[in-house]
């Protein structure tokens, strides 16, 4: 984390579906550069507030702004400054390499001319540059994971959202991925990240964990780890997670 | 009655790929057995084969004693097995799932309830719920009550903690112990490395073959490196510089530091430091530590590379 300037800031985020809370009162600022790591258990409401930063579905009640912008009343613009990738949706199996980075760049709104240009330069860097008219759906999974997140910071937005997004893929392949969201971050670009692997939690700067909608700690790994006299985030995460009320 | 599993020299390719290349592996009756590997290993392929749900190329294997291929018949009565994929019936009820797979092995749940009483105290809450309504969690304890229905003596569970989050997984492995108590014999496939440790033996699987096979202990005691956990107060930049000395042999971040060996046998830790301060990084700590399954398994899988 580079700056103090916030690219997202969350006050008092409540959001009901009838009598159930999925989100109860969250308050939390993202920096820009910053690497966030968004955890909790299953069913603990991080969809449903990884949905309303994203524009995709309006709070029950809070103010929150995500680069800047409001997320009541100016979700369109939002979209255009925010990027998306996860694991079960990111790339089009049956389009190739270069028609999946010219479909998402053109939805965003670059040129031609732009698109051609960067997709060199990315292939170029990604060593997939043999691979530019091959189908997606033929690549391995550590390609295209590399892949679906260069593409998802294409555009080059404030803040890229990454839901569980390297289930799966081999350890070295892991830290490839790794590599290049150090990078982006480095670049400026803020990277809030949902994950279950709590190993890949420490690569974070700073930590927010969910329990039954409320957010129960908030620090870095080193930090938290004290906290809580825990040898590693597991254990960090055990501790919160066992007083859960929630059933089914 | 033993209930091993002989594997001898078995390969299948799915057209050009090589799913699984020639794997030799004996399991001992009642082991908590892992195989360890990302997505692609053959972990799959070779549950697949041993379910009696795919033919080999070439090789074979015994369960139980049995022939994989011209005795599937007794085979598929005294195995259990949980694929990757939650495959019940989402649209019939908690309890009709398990009634179903109970009928279909000619036995009933009250016969077997001793079996799968832990578990299914458990869920018996949400009995009368659609199967398809369950949590992930829920879903993978149903998913193993039904596995476990008949009281197999043999149990293959392909991929049962991925995606669950750590407190499932965690009570996941618990039953795992317990049903080990029970003298079933376990073999149980993830990608999740931390939890070969939670096994007796594992193999650690890539691109079809057995990288090592052994005791967790001994796979950590092969790695026959000395491994360095180097700390600094910019991780990427650190990464980086490290990369381009020039005696590095394996750089990887680990979270909050990062995992280094070197490519000479013994090294001075403080004139690595130097290295990194003249690069301009402060506040710098290197200490030796021990290797882990994952450091083994980069190790292996990048020697494997080399090889091939």
């Amino acid at each position: 984390m580079n700056t103090d300037q916030k690219v997202i800031s969350v006050r008092n985020l409540t959001k009901k579906f009838g009598a159930f809370t999925a989100n109860d009162s969250l308050s939390f600022d993202v920096y820009k550069g910053e690497i966030f790591g968004f955890l909790g258990a299953n069913g603990a409401g991080k969809t449903t507030a990884m949905k309303i930063l994203c524009g995709l579905s309006y709070p029950t009640s809070g103010e929150i702004m995500v680069a800047g912008l409001d997320v009541y009343k100016q979700r369109e613009e939002l979209k255009k400054n925010i990027g998306y990738m996860s694991q079960k949706f990111s790339l089009y199996e049956d389009l190739t390499v270069f028609e999946n980075i010219r479909f998402y760049a053109g939805i965003y709104g670059m040129s031609s001319k732009e698109i051609k240009a960067k997709s060199d330069d990315l292939l170029q860097k990604l060593g997939l540059v043999h691979a530019r008219n091959k189908r997606i759906g033929e690549l391995p999974l550590g390609w295209k994971q590399k892949l679906a997140f260069s593409v998802a910071i294409f555009h080059n937005p404030e803040i890229v959202f990454l839901d569980e997004p390297t289930g799966g893929v081999d350890p070295v392949t892991r830290r490839q991925f790794w590599d290049l969201i150090y990078e982006a971050s480095r670049n400026g670009i803020t990277i809030f990240v949902t994950t279950h692997y709590m190993d890949e939690a420490e690569y974070c700067n700073r930590i927010s964990i969910m329990v039954d909608g409320r957010i129960d700690a908030l620090d870095t790994p080193e930090r938290l780890k004290k906290q809580f006299e825990a040898k590693d985030m597991d254990e960090v995460f055990l501790k919160l997670a066992r007083k859960s009320n929630y059933q089914e | 009655m033993d209930s091993k599993i002989s594997i001898k020299d078995l390969s299948k390719s799915y057209g050009d790929v090589q799913a699984l290349k020639g794997i030799n592996l004996d399991i001992e009756s009642g082991e908590l057995f892992g195989l360890i590997g990302p997505d692609g290993a053959g972990k799959t392929s070779l549950f697949r084969l041993l379910a009696t749900l795919l033919l080999p190329d070439s090789g074979s294997a015994t369960l139980c004693g049995f022939d994989m291929v011209k005795e599937y018949k007794p085979i598929r009565n005294i195995l259990g097995y949980m694929p990757g994929r939650f495959s019940l019936y989402q649209d019939l009820s908690v309890l009709e799932n398990l009634n179903f797979f109970a009928t279909v092995f000619d036995t009933r749940i009250e016969d077997n309830m001793e079996m799968i009483r832990d578990i299914w105290l458990q869920i018996e809450p949400f009995k009368h719920r659609l199967a398809g309504k369950l949590s992930g969690g829920m879903k993978q304890k149903l998913a193993l009550c039904c596995a476990l229905i008949h009281q197999p003596k043999i149990l293959l569970l392909d991929e049962p903690t991925t995606g669950v989050d750590v407190v499932s997984r965690s009570e996941f492995w618990q039953m795992l112990k317990s049903l080990k108590a029970k003298g079933v014999t376990i073999i149980v496939a993830t990608p999740y490395m931390d939890e070969a440790n939670l096994c007796e033996r594992v193999a650690l699987m890539q691109d079809g073959e057995i990288l090592s096979l052994n005791t967790p202990a001994g796979i950590i005691s092969d790695f026959g490196r000395d491994l360095y956990a180097i700390q600094g107060k910019d991780i990427y930049q650190l990464l980086l510089d490290l990369r381009t000395y020039p005696h590095a042999n394996s750089v990887f971040p680990f979270g909050q530091s990062i995992h280094y060996t070197d490519k000479r046998d013994a090294i001075s830790p403080s004139e690595l430091k130097d290295y990194l301060i003249s690069k301009g990084q402060y506040d710098i700590e290197i200490s030796k530590i021990t290797a882990g399954i994952e450091d083994c398994f980069m190790a292996l899988s990048q020697q494997n590379k080399v090889q091939a």
